[in-house]
This record gives C-alpha cells, sequence and structure tokens, in this order.
C-alpha cells in the first residue's frame, strides 16, 4: 500500500514564451535622472542589435509568479521528503544557513571591495580554513574551488606541482574501478594517463595489486574514502605508505565525508589531498544542480601549492590584525576560478558548522550511518546486497533478486517515484551490476526511514507478483517515463516560435 | 544454421565486414546494437581518409553509453551511410542492411582471412554471455 | 533502532575504521551557537563589511566583472522555494519537470541573447566558461594554439593560463591599440592558420565596445572558431549579438541577470555555440521530448559527452551546473523581460556617459580610451591612482578599480563603473571629491 503519497490537482503550464504579451511588463526603473542623448550618437548604430531581442517574454509579475510557482510544484524536493541518492548526501538544508547567506554585508559586498572594507568576508574565509582544516587534519584549504569536480582538478593540479618542484611529475594517476565518472576526467585534465585499478572482492583497494602497479611514473592514487560501496578502506594506512615510498601522493575524493566527519580525519590516515562537497557534507543546497562549492584541504608542505589569492593576516603598529589578500603566490598552480569561489555557498556551510559545533557534527555522522545500517538489515531480505561488509553512511543492493521476474534496477527507482520518494542512486558504481544505492542522511528520522522500507519492500513483492506495475511505472506523476532516445536523436535544445518553425 | 548471416566476417569488436571485389562494407552486429539499446548518433569518418586495421574509424553513441568503432581491415574509406546521419536508428532496425556505416577500399585483402566466420562469432559471443 | 538490528552501540556500526584511526577527542571547534548566537555571529560580520547599505555605506563604482544592478524582489521570493533550492540534478524527469523546464527557458533566452543556436544549461561562471570554450575549440579543431585577447578580464586569463598549462594548449596573446583600447584587427592576420580559436571579449576590460564583426572576419580569414566572451552580461540589452558576427562560441557571466554581487559568488556561466559543435559542448543540456502519451516532456539529454559515461574521455569533468543560478536569470529575464533589458541596458549607457563626460571635464583628468563603451570606462588621474581612491573613501566612496592591481603601467588609472543603480547624485559626489582632491595638492 502507497502510504506517503496521493495525487492532488497539478497546474498545467506552457513556457514562459507562450505567456507572452505584446507590450506586457512586469517591472519599473526610476526615471532615468541624467540628460539622454540618442544612443547612436553615443555608440555608433554598427554596434547596436538590430532585432529588439523579441524573442524575450513580455509578461507581468503575476505571470511570473504563477509560472515559476506552478513549475516548483512538479519538482519533488529535500523539505518533501527522504531523498536516498547515493553519494549525494542529500540531506537537509537548515533555513538559518539561507537567511544568514542573504545578510546584506554579505550579499551586496562586491568581490574588489578594498580589503579594509572587506574584513568581515575576509574573517568569515579564514574561519571556515580553519574550522575545516581541523575537520580533515589536513590544515592548508582553499575556498575557490566551484565545485567538486573543480576541487579534484584542482587537488590534482597541486600533487602535479608539487612534483614538479621535486624535479618530475610523472605520468599515470590511479583510479579504483568503482570511482565516480569525475575523477578520470579531472585526472585527464591535468595532463595525466588514467590507469584504473581493480577492487578486490570486499570492494576495496587490493594491497597486493597495488605494490605491483605503484612505481616512479605513478603520481597519485585518487582514492574515495568510504569508497563508493560505503565502505571504509580498512587498509587506508598501508595505501598511503605504499605510494609514499614510491615518491606518488594520496589523493582523497571526499564525496563521502558524512561518515566521516568528528569520527576519523584524512590528515591522520597520511591523506595528502581532499576536495570536500560543501553541498553534500555540510548541508548548502542542492540547488536542482547547483551550485556546489569544492574547497580542498592539503597538508602544510603542500599550502605553497594552492590556488592564489591567500588570506594572510598583518599587525600594524598599534597592534591591529587586519586580514588582505596575498597575490603573491609563485609557487602557486594559479588561479581556478575568478574572484573568491562560490562565497554564498561557503557562508551557508560555516554556519551550518557553527550551529551544530563538535558534538553535533558528531552526532550527525553516527546518525547517518546508523540511518544507513538499519535500511540494511531490513532490506536485506528482499534486496541482493552487493558486498557483505561493515557499512557506513550508505548501502548498495542490486536488482539480482527481481532480474527473474523482468523487474531491473530502473523499474524499481521509478516504481519507488509512486510510493512518494526520490529514487535512489542507480546503475552507480559501475562495478555492481544493477546498482541500488541508498543513503539515507541522519536528517531522517525513523518514521520516514520505515515509511520508505515498507515501501521498498512492496516494491519487491509488486516485483514477484505484479512484475507489469513495475515496469510501466511511474503510474501516478504528470507524466511517463520520457522517450530519451528521440530527445537525443533530433535535439530540440530552445524554444522555437511556432511560427518559425 | 548461425544467428548472424553466413556471408559476412566479424570481428571480437563487433563488427562486421562484407567483402565485394576489393571493396568491404562495415557495420556493427546485431548482438552489438542490441547491447549498446537505442542508438542515437554515429560519428563516422570522411571518405578518402585512410586506416590501419583495428584503428578506431569512428563512434556509435545510445542514450546512456557510447562504444568506439574499430576497422576490422585495412583500408581507405570510399563512402560512409550518410543517411545514419538523420535516422541513426537505422543501425537499430537493421544492423546488416540500411544500417551499414562505411564502404572502405581494401589494401590488403589477406586480412580477411584472420576474421570470425559467422560460426566463429556466434560461439564468442556465447562465451561472453556467460562471463 | 540499534536494538532492531541486534547491535549493542553506535560504536559498534564504525568497527570497519581501525580504533587508531578514530578520534577519541572532539573536534577542536567553537561550541555549539544557539540560533540566536548564530545569527548574532553573521550579523556582525556582515556589519564589517563596508557596501552602499551596510558597514561604512559607501557609494561604489566598481565593476569588473560583477556588476551592480536592479534585482526585482519576486527572484529571491521564487527560488526560496524549496521545491526548486532543495532538489537535486533533475535525473528523474517525471518529479523534475520544474527545474528541467526552467533550464530549457534559460538554455532558449540565452540563445535568443547571443544570437547562437544552442545553449547549455549553464557552467560555473564567466572565467572558467572561457576555459572551457578554449577546450572545446581545441576538441573541434584538433590544434592546440589559442589567441587571447589583450584586454580579456585579467582573472578570466588566469583561470584560462591553469586549465590549459597541462592540457598541452599554447596561448598568445592580441595585442589591443593604445589609444582605442580595443583590439587591433591587423594583428589577427598575423597570428598564423594554425589557430583553434580566436577569444575576443566583448565589452572588454577596459568597458570598450570591440567590433566583432571586423573580428569575426579576420578570424574566420585564418580559419580559427571566434570565441567571444561577454563579461558583462546586461550589454547584449543594446549591443549587436556575438551570433550576428559570426561567432562560432559565446560565454559569459550572467551575474548581471538577477544574481546578488555575494563577494563575487556564486555567479552563472553561459556558454553557446552553433548547431554542429552540439556534440562537442561541456556541461548539461535539457531537450524537449515527450512520453508514451504522447505529452511533452524535458530530460537531460546528449548524456554520452559527460563524465559519468565517458569518465577521461569526457567533452569537461564539469558536473554540476549552476541549477538555481540559472534560475534566477532565468526569472529576472522573464520579469524584466524584452522592454526591460533593453531599457536597463540603455540607462547603463546614458548614466556612464553623463559620468565619463562629468570626469573628463576635470581638470587634468581624461579618458585613457577612445573606443565607445556600454558602462565602464578607463580614467586616467593626473596622480597615482591608489592615491585617488585612498582620497575617495574619506568622502565615502569607492571610486572604482586601481588598474596597476592587473596592468602595472596603467598607474593613474581607474577602471569605473556606472550602471542603472548609480544614481546622478552620486557621479556628481564623485566628480566632487576628485575636484577637492586635485586642488588638496596643488
Amino acid at each position: 500500500m502507497i502510504k506517503k503519497a496521493s495525487t492532488h490537482i497539478s497546474q498545467n503550464e506552457g513556457t514562459i514564451f507562450e505567456r507572452s504579451r505584446p507590450g506586457r511588463v512586469g517591472y519599473r526603473l526610476p526615471a532615468l535622472d541624467v540628460d539622454e542623448s540618442p544612443i547612436e550618437s553615443l555608440i555608433g548604430r554598427d554596434l547596436l542589435r538590430n532585432d529588439d531581442l523579441a524573442g524575450l517574454p513580455e509578461v507581468s509579475e503575476v505571470d511570473v509568479v504563477r509560472h515559476f510557482t506552478r513549475l516548483s510544484t512538479w519538482n519533488y524536493a529535500v523539505d518533501l521528503g527522504m531523498y536516498p541518492l547515493g553519494s549525494c548526501t542529500m540531506k537537509y538544508n537548515p533555513k538559518i544557513n539561507e537567511r544568514v547567506s542573504r545578510f546584506d554585508g554579505f550579499a551586496s559586498a562586491h568581490p574588489y571591495t578594498p580589503d579594509e572594507l572587506s574584513q568581515g568576508n575576509l574573517r568569515l574565509i579564514r574561519e571556515l580554513e580553519v574550522t575545516l582544516g581541523e575537520i580533515t587534519g589536513l590544515p592548508a584549504v582553499s575556498l575557490q574551488p566551484a565545485a567538486g569536480a573543480q576541487g579534484e582538478m584542482s587537488g590534482l593540479m597541486v600533487i602535479r606541482r608539487c612534483l614538479e618542484s621535486r624535479g618530475n611529475p610523472r605520468k599515470i594517476v590511479l583510479v579504483p574501478d568503482s570511482a565516480h565518472g569525475t575523477n578520470p576526467a579531472s585526472a585527464a585534465i591535468c595532463g595525466y594517463d588514467v590507469k584504473t585499478i581493480k577492487s578486490n572482492e570486499n570492494g576495496s583497494v587490493d594491497l597486493d595489486n597495488l605494490r605491483e602497479v605503484v612505481n616512479q611514473d605513478v603520481a597519485a592514487l585518487m582514492l574515495t574514502n568510504p569508497s563508493t560501496l560505503g565502505m571504509f578502506e580498512e587498509h587506508i594506512v598501508e595505501v598511503c605508505q605504499i605510494l609514499h615510498e614510491a615518491g606518488g601522493l594520496v589523493y582523497m575524493d571526499g564525496a563521502n565525508m558524512n561518515a566521516l566527519v568528528g569520527v576519523t580525519r584524512p590528515g591522520d590516515m597520511g591523506v595528502d589531498v581532499i576536495h570536500l562537497n560543501l553541498h553534500k557534507t555540510f548541508s548548502t543546497p542542492h540547488g536542482g544542480g547547483g551550485p556546489g562549492s569544492g574547497p580542498i584541504c592539503v597538508t602544510s608542505e603542500l599550502e605553497p601549492y594552492l590556488p592564489f589569492p591567500r588570506i594572510v593576516e598583518e599587525t600594524d603598529a598599534t597592534g591591529l590584525k587586519t586580514l588582505r589578500l596575498d597575490f603573491n603566490r609563485p609557487m602557486s598552480i594559479g588561479r581556478v576560478r575568478a574572484f573568491h569561489g562560490n562565497y554564498s555557498v561557503l557562508v551557508r556551510a560555516l554556519c551550518y558548522i557553527l550551529s551544530l559545533g563538535p558534538d553535533g557534527l558528531r552526532e550527525a555522522t553516527e546518525t547517518a550511518v546508523l540511518n544507513a545500517n538499519y535500511i540494511a538489515h531490513h532490506l536485506m531480505d528482499d534486496y541482493e546486497i552487493a558486498y557483505h561488509g561493515k557499512p557506513l553512511h550508505e548501502v548498495i543492493f542490486s536488482d539480482k533478486h527481481q532480474q527473474k521476474y523482468g523487474v531491473h534496477t530502473l523499474d524499481i527507482a521509478k516504481r519507488l517515484i509512486d510510493y512518494g520518494f526520490h529514487p535512489m542512486t542507480i546503475y552507480f558504481p559501475l562495478i555492481v551490476h544493477g546498482a541500488i544505492m541508498i543513503e539515507p542522511t541522519e536528517s531522517e528520522g525513523r518514521e520516514e526511514i520505515d515509511l520508505f522500507i515498507d515501501a521498498m519492500r512492496s516494491i519487491a513483492k509488486e516485483a514477484r507478483e505484479n512484475p507489469d506495475l513495475v515496469k510501466n511505472a511511474p503510474h501516478n506523476t504528470r507524466i511517463s517515463r520520457l522517450d530519451e532516445a528521440a530527445a537525443a536523436r533530433k535535439p530540440v535544445l530552445r524554444w522555437i516560435k511556432p511560427n518559425d518553425k | 544454421m548461425s544467428a548472424y548471416p553466413d556471408d559476412l566476417q566479424y570481428t571480437k569488436d563487433h563488427e562486421w565486414i562484407r567483402v565485394e571485389g576489393e571493396t568491404g562494407t562495415i557495420g556493427i552486429t546485431s548482438f552489438a546494437q542490441e547491447q549498446l539499446g537505442d542508438v542515437v548518433h554515429v560519428q563516422l569518418p570522411r571518405t578518402g581518409e585512410k586506416f590501419s586495421a583495428h584503428d578506431t574509424f569512428g563512434e556509435v553513441e545510445s542514450v546512456k553509453t557510447f562504444s568506439e568503432l574499430f576497422l576490422p581491415v585495412s583500408g581507405e574509406v570510399v563512402e560512409v551511410n550518410e543517411a545514419l546521419e538523420d535516422a541513426p536508428e537505422l543501425v537499430n532496425n537493421s544492423p546488416y542492411g540500411d544500417g551499414w556505416m562505411v564502404k572502405v577500399k581494401l589494401s590488403d585483402k589477406g586480412e580477411i582471412d584472420s576474421l570470425l566466420s559467422s560460426s566463429e562469432y556466434e560461439d564468442f559471443v556465447e562465451s561472453q554471455k556467460v562471463e | 533502532m540499534l536494538r532492531e538490528m541486534g547491535r549493542e552501540s553506535i560504536a559498534d556500526l564504525f568497527r570497519g575504521i581501525p580504533d587508531h584511526l578514530q578520534l577519541n577527542s572532539p573536534l577542536n571547534l567553537p561550541a555549539t551557537l544557539s540560533e540566536t548566537e548564530t545569527l548574532d555571529y553573521f550579523r556582525e560580520l556582515a556589519e564589517l563589511n563596508t557596501t552602499r547599505i551596510t558597514g561604512r555605506r559607501m557609494a561604489s563604482f566598481l565593476g569588473a566583472g560583477a556588476y551592480d544592478h536592479f534585482i526585482p524582489t519576486i527572484i529571491d521570493t521564487l527560488i526560496s522555494r524549496s521545491e526548486f533550492y532543495t532538489s537535486y540534478t533533475p535525473y528523474q524527469p517525471e518529479i523534475s519537470q520544474g527545474t528541467l523546464q526552467a533550464i530549457f527557458e534559460f538554455q532558449s533566452m540565452i540563445c535568443e541573447l547571443t544570437g547562437m543556436e544552442v545553449s547549455n544549461a549553464s557552467l560555473y561562471d564567466g572565467s572558467t566558461g572561457t576555459a572551457e570554450a578554449v577546450l572545446m575549440a581545441e576538441r573541434v579543431t584538433n590544434r592546440t594554439k589559442v589567441a587571447l585577447a589583450g584586454n580579456l578580464h585579467p582573472e578570466y586569463r588566469e583561470v584560462v593560463d591553469t586549465y590549459i598549462r597541462n592540457a598541452g594548449i599554447e596561448s598568445v596573446t592580441i595585442p589591443y591599440d593604445q589609444t582605442t583600447g580595443t583590439l587591433r584587427i591587423d594583428a589577427i592576420a598575423e597570428l598564423g592558420s594554425d589557430l583553434a580559436t580566436v577569444v575576443v571579449q566583448s565589452p572588454n576590460f577596459f568597458g570598450g565596445i570591440e567590433d566583432l564583426r571586423q573580428l569575426g572576419d579576420a578570424t574566420h580569414k585564418i580559419g580559427a572558431l571566434f570565441t567571444v566572451v561577454v563579461a558583462e552580461g546586461m550589454s547584449l540589452g543594446q549591443l549587436l549579438s556575438p551570433g550576428q558576427c559570426g561567432a562560432d562560441i559565446v560565454c559569459g557571466e550572467a551575474q548581471s541577470f538577477g544574481i546578488p554581487l555575494s563577494f563575487g559568488g556564486s555567479y552563472c556561466g553561459f556558454f553557446a555555440t552553433r548547431e554542429k559543435y552540439q556534440r562537442q559542448i561541456p556541461g548539461r543540456l535539457v531537450g524537449l521530448t515527450h512520453d508514451a502519451q504522447g505529452r511533452p516532456g524535458y530530460v537531460l539529454t546528449l548524456a554520452t559527452r559527460e563524465q559519468h559515461i565517458r569518465r577521461e574521455k569526457a567533452t569537461s569533468n564539469i558536473c554540476t551546473n549552476q541549477g538555481l543560478y540559472a534560475l534566477m536569470t532565468t526569472i529576472y529575464l522573464s520579469t524584466m523581460g524584452r522592454t526591460g533589458v533593453r531599457e536597463v541596458a540603455q540607462q547603463n549607457i546614458q548614466k556612464s556617459h553623463y559620468a565619463a563626460s562629468r570626469l573628463a571635464g576635470i581638470d587634468g583628468f581624461s579618458l585613457r580610451f577612445s573606443a565607445p563603451y556600454f558602462n565602464e570606462f578607463v580614467l586616467s588621474c593626473p596622480e597615482q591612482a591608489d592615491q585617488m581612491l585612498d582620497a575617495l573613501k574619506s568622502h565615502n566612496i569607492i571610486g572604482g578599480l586601481p588598474l596597476s592591481r592587473f596592468f602595472p603601467e596603467m598607474q593613474n588609472e581607474i577602471l569605473i563603473c556606472v550602471t542603472e543603480t548609480t544614481t546622478r547624485k552620486e557621479i556628481d559626489a564623485l566628480v566632487e571629491a576628485m575636484e577637492v582632491k586635485v586642488k588638496s595638492k596643488k
């Protein structure tokens, strides 16, 4: 039985362009308070537009509000319920973060404001750097990378710069077959060849195999810990030693830090570089696909290579301390983004950390791990567990039991929608055939999790008794499964006026 | 009878070739297109381009994956199937007919002998399935 | 819950982590703050920042890639709907149509503004968009040399340099004319015929409007792709679109369209190209399709370009777009619409020209460059820009950006930005303060 959801009226809405009516406006600017000259006399006709921007809509304020409010109701969201996307850490986004990030002193600050007039912003950045350094045990932090993938790229560039300064940048980055796709893509951008290494039967790094492949050509190993299978890399210390003895470095993908905060620190394991996803572990909203923020934390030895500018503290003759931006960083990898990164995300992340405090952060980790293990325990009879071990914050099943009824992972995911949940991550990691990856996060109380477990069991039952019901899901959404092949064969990527077609 | 046409030669990369005189017509097998799912785009070389055997000559994309195309034999591309530009689904609907990809002028006809027959290819596919 | 699972304690669940790696004391972080204390803490930090409305409350003439434009109230109202901001990337189209349709509308509007055929769902910002344009040009042309405008935003240039350093791409600089501040079109013919792309910015970093038609023709004559960077999106409200000038790639910054300054981020990069290159575009794309009943709907499409499928062979390592900020842009462009965007751009032109003529009229001051400009211009002062700007601070004015920061030869030059939010009163106060400063020296 579907308990969490029922259907209700959903408004239809075309594109904003179809609402457009000639002459309609939704704004008013102050009257121009300087003498107006003909624009052609100021700029020259040849450089001016001659198409009148006819394709932008002409609508009223109410039109805009109705349009986007209706669109919003077609989305599922964390604020509507559990969003168990494995490896995405869809936790609750505290509302105080939103309020604070909108404070005028942050929101209206220009990035080129002179340092002495930006002390609040510089202090905030500094504070977050120190905090993330403590959480990871890697004290040198750059907040400039705009997202996880950019953090990966920046972190690998730091490694490359370090190895260059030791005399040889080397050629190869090792990436386990269970890694996120961004890992090999980022390594490629940094000029490294990617060598995939196979996971062992527990889904972790095979130490013997690692010893064989690590040599003088290997610059770094990119390791996700806990792995994308949700399990801690038990031999992480040995892994780091193997790399270090061969003159290589260890890059840790911090996508799964929500399993570790307050419990253990990558710096203590021997990791050299980690990127964090503030939009995962530190509760900043995903925003329907961004913005993210992907700070990197590195050892003190690697600090000189971090992106510039860095923030430094200066004390004047009177003893007054001020912060300023230091651009003179000759060893730096350079800039990876204009200005100071996704600052508004940084404000939210610091707000989260200070609101929870050291005890709250640890409790969040413990609850996230408890929730995942509870789900693993209750679904083990109905779904094939991919790897037996000690899962932390997420658990991976497969569709093996359901396949014999012709029901696949995709079908299970789509049917879960009818039960009022967002689907879990599917078909990742690639090493699990038909992977079903569930990460509940600490935000869910027992009642919501029990509803989820009920839904998953009920779907397993449907797969046995009425597989077509599952295979044709979802049934209760505005639209059913979309023809993705048609979309990719003849892409329609923008709105075209019907009579222009 | 084999599940794959007898008059073609095959590779372990799931391409087929039909040799007529000095020219070979090349495409991907029905097994390959099933594995890919709905084909949405085929990237092909230009006529006149020369390749060695096993070179990548193009790429085929489905909704969720892509696969490189490998030339079974050495040769010069003399014709590409332009119909695939507008109708990539031909690869699914007619892998050995309208879904062909390129025609090449063979530079070494002897290379054909090293390719798989339809029954050998069938055995190969079955062995892959077991894994 | 533990009992049901047959576990004794929470610690039991962490057995997979070796004991010696587990922390045995709490993290050394400030103690937990209550909601009131948290608000106070951040309020205090925010007040330490001087902006138009906080701290010392100063008028500002800063631009240079981040612009203070009017932001309609409904943008924040609408993006604060948690169905938008607490949702994930729309991988499940049946329950993400809101996000998907909004991105489709964003792509359509960017195409309209830039005059291009295909836009992606957004990138991090203008600087990384420029780097992605260079990488895309290399993929399309298989060439490894690019030419970058000498008057490209210096931070964009720095980001491009970082991205290409290890990618085997070499860059050369196109000189700008010392009188006009715009690129020397004759220099392009001398660049050779082995370039992947010529990257120009208009309005350029000095605010000057480039002759994109001529630059485009010259670029195509040497067989390179023509990339146009637009760091001030609002200029597209009145200036000829890059698409009309033969651009192959247009990238830039959409911050001007309803996104707060926020100390430089989050912003919203846009990226558009020609249909023939759509399979080479970096980042996400949303396309229109239909379900089995024929109902229209939107999906992420051409995903095989992306890192989660192609891994090290992907068109880019990018994973996120700037979803919520693309939505802000879409709401802005809807609210202001066809009329509003043109009117804002028109006001920027009128006010900046008023300011420039007043400032250049002061004895000893002049405009550094002669090219037409949109809302920014370079003012040459009779003394060091840093001293000038320091003196303005005592009049509660942030007078602009001293160009010596990026161009050591420009010790006396200030980049000044005037938008529709700058009042005539503020401009007049700036003029007066500058007059006072030069008089005091004499």
